[in-house]
Formats: structure tokens, sequence, C-alpha cells
């Protein structure tokens, strides 16, 4: 699989780096300090957070694996969309940005410093640290041995003019360049990836001749004629669906728990939220953020559904075969090569190139962060002047960037250590929304429950993996070490059931310790961070197309309605 | 706000709008073009991406001469 480049095309490319480095370059001069290159001085308004908010979620891998899924599972791909993303989405909004924002908490883990305790803390930030960086420099590994298979690029040259853009543009603009550049990327995208669908959807025949193509696929794997074109009709039972899953893993396991503790807890997207310019502007963010991002699966799903109906079409030539099964990963970059002439093309690898990019810079920018605020002002060097600690965020910067540049490195050398670390970070994260829940609307929650209920929930996805094993897999470190007692149809019910106990378990965890364990603050200290001590937020001026409850109103019911009509 | 986003994302457009345009002009009914189904998209999304780099700035330069809310 080879895409030619052409002059054109790599003038597209260039331009964009020009800006990207232009952007950051201008910003400089306004970044003068800590809470400047941090938090952008609180200053941003409320709809370029909302786009940087899904921008920082879409990475390449996730437009990558998303166009995947739509080829392997097809249309229920969406339920990561309309169910695991709109209602946590509409939740953080309206309930949670009162308590990030109004505490004036500089990150996630500073929140439960404030609410609970330094060892709660102390525990999400170490933990988010690690794994941030981990992440970008999965997403640098990603991009350099795509970017290798697709356009022959060295795989030294891909890691290093990626680092070197990325850390130019946050050293010099901070969180604003991070999050003007996810702007960007979010319009080269749509603007990026909608001629492809478009030109697809027409060479296929419209959506109706798409629809009786992928009846023609689900029919050919053994399902029933429509699995791919419906996202619920089939989700009665998990041998009905190619996910394996069944509605109410799907509606627990990925709505409730994985989705509410990814939007409402990541720092990474949070952060977006806490730069806004006004407690409105903040409630707002994952709002707006909400309205393209329920149309996305337009842009990354169909043209998986599109590619692996004209791989049936063409028998079997459209898609790269790899161990007898189409190469799903290779859908986008097949797509583009098939429908895109020089000049699109180079328009079409730039937004990919500024996915990869921004999936890096959004995990250097809150990984700076936490790092300076979180771990070298609370256990270094506390009591510093701000200028210390805005010179400590580029030295971290610098920092953040190496480390993901060996951890990219280290990715081609050791895949199973990167598997693993990747199973530890989910199960450190599974629980962590009973956490937060708990803490910000039961009074009561203690330090010590906080913290213990954590591990009790970590400890849960760790004996819950250990203990089932996916249906044809081998034991180690897809499940079963501990001994099989469950098999589940597929590895996604395992991890939406890994999610489901390990939040159960911290939620009860956090509440019996914390019956059993004294108040470690008092009711005054809980101002503003917990719901009953806070006073209601009444903004009788704001128009009604402005309000948060009013905006979260509009977009569940608009989930309602694509749930409905691809039911 | 310091620098308004729109600015230099409308100019990027219209910069990529125009380089895609104007080439899209000049190899109208290249053989290449079976691939986009026998469109001059680079022509076409070149044009549109023009326009939508327009606007965006003009609507930053609306937004910097306004007084400031």
């Amino acid at each position: 699989m080879r895409i030619e480049l052409h002059a054109v095309d790599y003038v597209i490319l260039c331009v964009y780096f020009l800006f990207v480095i232009g952007i950051g370059w201008a910003l400089k001069k306004y970044v003068k300090t800590g809470a400047d290159f941090f938090l952008s001085g609180r200053a941003i308004p409320a709809w370029v957070c909302g786009l940087a908010f899904i921008s920082a979620n879409l990475g390449a891998q996730e437009v990558i694996g998303m166009a995947a899924s739509g080829a392997k599972y097809g249309i229920m791909t969406s339920h990561f969309y309309w169910v695991g993303a709109i209602p946590a989405m509409a939740f953080v909004g309206i309930f949670m940005m009162p308590f990030y924002y109004g505490s004036k908490a500089r990150s996630v883990p500073e929140y439960l410093k404030l609410r609970y305790d330094e060892k709660t803390r102390g525990f999400n930030a170490i933990s988010f640290a690690v794994m941030t960086v981990f992440s970008s420099g999965i997403s640098m590994y990603a991009l350099a041995k795509l970017f290798g298979i697709l356009l022959g690029w060295n795989f030294h040259f891909s890691i290093f003019i990626s680092a070197v853009i990325v850390l130019v543009y946050i050293f010099m603009g901070g969180l604003t360049s991070a999050i003007y550049n996810e702007v960007l990327q979010f319009f080269l995208i749509v603007l990026g990836f909608l001629p492809l669908v478009l030109l697809g959807l027409k060479d296929i025949g419209g959506w109706d001749q798409l629809v009786a193509k992928l009846s023609e696929v689900a029919v050919g794997n053994g399902y029933a004629a429509g699995t791919w074109t419906e996202s619920w009709a089939h989700t009665g039972s998990p041998a009905a669906n190619p996910m394996g899953v069944e509605w109410f893993g799907v509606v627990m396991g990925l709505g409730f728990v994985l989705s509410f503790g990814y939007w409402c807890t990541d720092f990474l997207v949070v952060q977006r939220a806490m730069a806004a310019n006004s407690m409105a502007a903040a409630r707002r963010t994952p709002l707006i953020a909400a309205i393209p991002k329920m149309l996305f699966p337009a842009l990354v799903i169909l043209p998986g559904m599109i590619a692996i109906a004209m791989h049936v079409q063409s028998k079997g030539t459209f898609l790269p075969m790899e161990d007898g099964q189409p190469n799903y990963n290779m859908v986008i970059p097949v797509m583009l090569g098939h429908y895109f002439p020089q000049g699109m093309l180079g328009l079409g690898l730039t937004a990919l190139m500024a996915s990869f990019m921004s999936g890096m810079a959004g995990n250097v920018t809150a990984f700076n962060t936490v790092w300076t605020y979180d771990i070298y002002q609370s256990y270094i060097r506390p009591g510093q002047s701000d200028k210390h600690y805005l010179t400590m965020g580029h030295i971290a910067t610098v920092g953040g960037i190496l480390l993901s540049v060996a951890c990219a490195y280290a990715a081609t050398q050791f895949n199973n250590i990167m598997d693993f670390l990747q199973l530890v970070f989910a199960f450190v994260n599974a629980p962590l929304f009973a956490t937060f829940m708990l803490g910000m609307f039961w009074r009561r929650a203690t330090g010590h429950g906080a913290f213990f209920g954590l591990l009790t929930g970590t400890l849960a996805a760790a004996l819950h993996h250990g203990l089932t094993l996916p249906k044809d897999c081998l034991v180690g470190i897809k499940g079963g070490w501990l001994g099989s007692m469950h098999t589940y149809p597929s590895e996604m019910a395992q991890n939406f059931w890994t999610a489901i106990f390990a939040w159960t378990a911290c939620f009860v965890a956090t509440i019996l310790i914390s019956m059993a364990t004294r108040a470690n603050k008092t009711d005054e200290e809980l101002k503003g961070l917990v719901y009953s001590l806070t006073p209601k937020i009444k903004d009788p001026d704001t128009p009604w197309h402005k309000q948060p409850a009013m905006l979260g109103i509009i977009v569940m019911a608009a989930a309602v309605v694509l749930n409905i009509l691809f039911w | 706000m310091n620098l308004d986003i729109r600015m230099p994302m409308g100019l990027m457009f219209l910069v990529v709008g125009a380089v895609l345009a104007v080439f899209g002009f000049a190899t109208n009914a290249d053989a290449m073009y079976e691939r986009s189904l026998g469109h001059n998209i680079n022509l076409y999304w070149g044009l549109l991406l023009f326009v939508i780099g327009a606007i965006m700035v003009v609507m930053a330069r609306r937004a910097s001469k306004a007084p400031a809310a």
C-alpha cells in the first residue's frame, strides 16, 4: 500500500506546518505568567474551547480506529458517540463544570486535593502524568509507522519532524497554542474528509445501495442482513452482532462507566473547558462540543462502512489482506488513495498529520500542567515564584516530548510491554468516575474513602480481567491469568464488564470506608466543591440558547433522535 | 482575547484553497480526475476552502473592530 505524493501535496503540507509554527510564534508575546501558559489565562471563548474539547480526543488513532470499526462492525460503532460520549458530555457541562471551574483548581488532580486529600491527588496525578507521556509516544509511533508504510518516510524523520513542531508551538504558546491548533485540526478533518465521504457514497450509488451492499457483508459473515446498518436491533444477544456485546453492557459499561470516566474526569479534555473565559463559557464548552461530536460518525465511521462495501463489491480487492482478513486499519489510507487526486491528497494527509500532532500536543500540555502544579510544586519545590513554575513548565514541555520520543522508540522494540501498560492504565481509569461522582454529590465522602476506594476499584478491574477470558483468546495479556471463571463472547464485552465491576467496587468501597472514617474536611472547606454545599448558579440574564441546561436538553434530544433513526 | 484564531486559520484556508483551485484549473481534464469520479475536485473544493477562509478572516476583522464588550 503506497501513496505517491507530488509537489502540490507537499506545498499544502508545508503551508500547514508554517501556520502551526506561526500561531505559536504569534502567541509567544501573550505568555507572561504561569496562568497564561498552563490555563491560557482563562481567556478563551466557548466555541474555541468546545472545538478543542472534541479535537483533543480526535487523534489520528481514533480517526483510523473508528473507520476500522466502521468496516468491522458497521454502524454499531456509533455507540461510541451517541451513547458513549454525548450523555457524559452533557453531564460534565451541566453538573460537574461548576465545581471544576468554580473551585479555581488548575487541574483535575488539584480538584481531588481540594475535595479529598493529598494521597488521592498524588495517585491520580502520577498515574495521569505517566499515561499522557505514554499516549503521546504511542501517537508518535503510530504516525511514523503509518507514514513509513504510506509515503515511504523514514521512521526517524517522522518522529523528529513531529516532535520538533509540537515542541516549538507548545513551548512558545503553551496551552493556547495547543487549543488553537486543535481548532485548526477540527476544520482540517471536516474539510479534508467530507469530500472523501461524498465521493465514496456517490461511487457506491448512494445510501440505499450502501445498505444493500452492507447486508451482503452481514449475511456473508453469518449475521442478519441489517447488522451493519442498525445500531440497536441486534444487541439482544452478543451472538447476534460482530461486536459480541449485548445492550446492557453497551449502556452500563460503555455509556455509563467508561464514557463518564473519560469525558468527566480526564484532564486532557477537561483542561480545555478550564481555559474558558467565564463559568458560563466553561459549562457550554462540552455542550458545544457535543453538537459536532454526534455528527462525526458520518466522517469517521461511514468511510469504513463504504470501504467494506466496496471490498465486497470488488470481490475482495479493495482493502489489502492480512492473515486472510481485510486489514481494517488501512481503510482511511486506502480511501484517500482511491478517491483523491494529487492536491486533495495533500489536504487529506495534512488532516491526518494534524490529528496525529494534536493528539500528541494535547497530551503534552496536560502533562506539563500536572507535572508542574501537581507533582513539582506539591512534592519537589513548593513555594516558589510564578516565574519559577513558568520556567518549569517550559522544561516539562521539553522533558515530556523527550520522554514521548523514548516511548515511541520503546514501542518499536517492546510491543508486549506497551500492551501491558495500556492494560494497567485501563485498570486505573475504570473506577475513577465513582470517586468524582461521590466527591461532587455526597459531602460525607472522605479522603481515606476516596483513596482506598480507588485502589479497590483498580484491584477489582485487575481481578476481573485475570479471572475472565474473551472467546478464542490465549491466557495472558487478554485475561485469564488467574484462572478462567467466565468466557466473554468478545474482548469488547470483557472490557465493558471490567469497567462495570471496577466502578461498582470503587463506589461501594468508597461509601463503606467513608462511613467508617471521620470527615477530613469541614463543610466550609467543601463549599464550591460539593453540590449540596455550593450556592446554585442563577443567571436569568442569559438567553435561553446559551443556558447549559437548555443546551443539554437539546443535545440529548438530538442524540435520542439519531439512535432511533439508525435503530 | 489576545489573538483571534479565526485570523490565522482563515488565512491558511485562503492559501490552501488558492493552491488547490489554481492547481485544479491548471490540470483540468487530467486523467487523475478519474479517481474522483470525473470531478475536478481540486477546483471545486479549493474554491470552497477559499470562501470559508475569507469568511473566517472577515469575521475576525469585524470582531477586532467592534468595541470591546
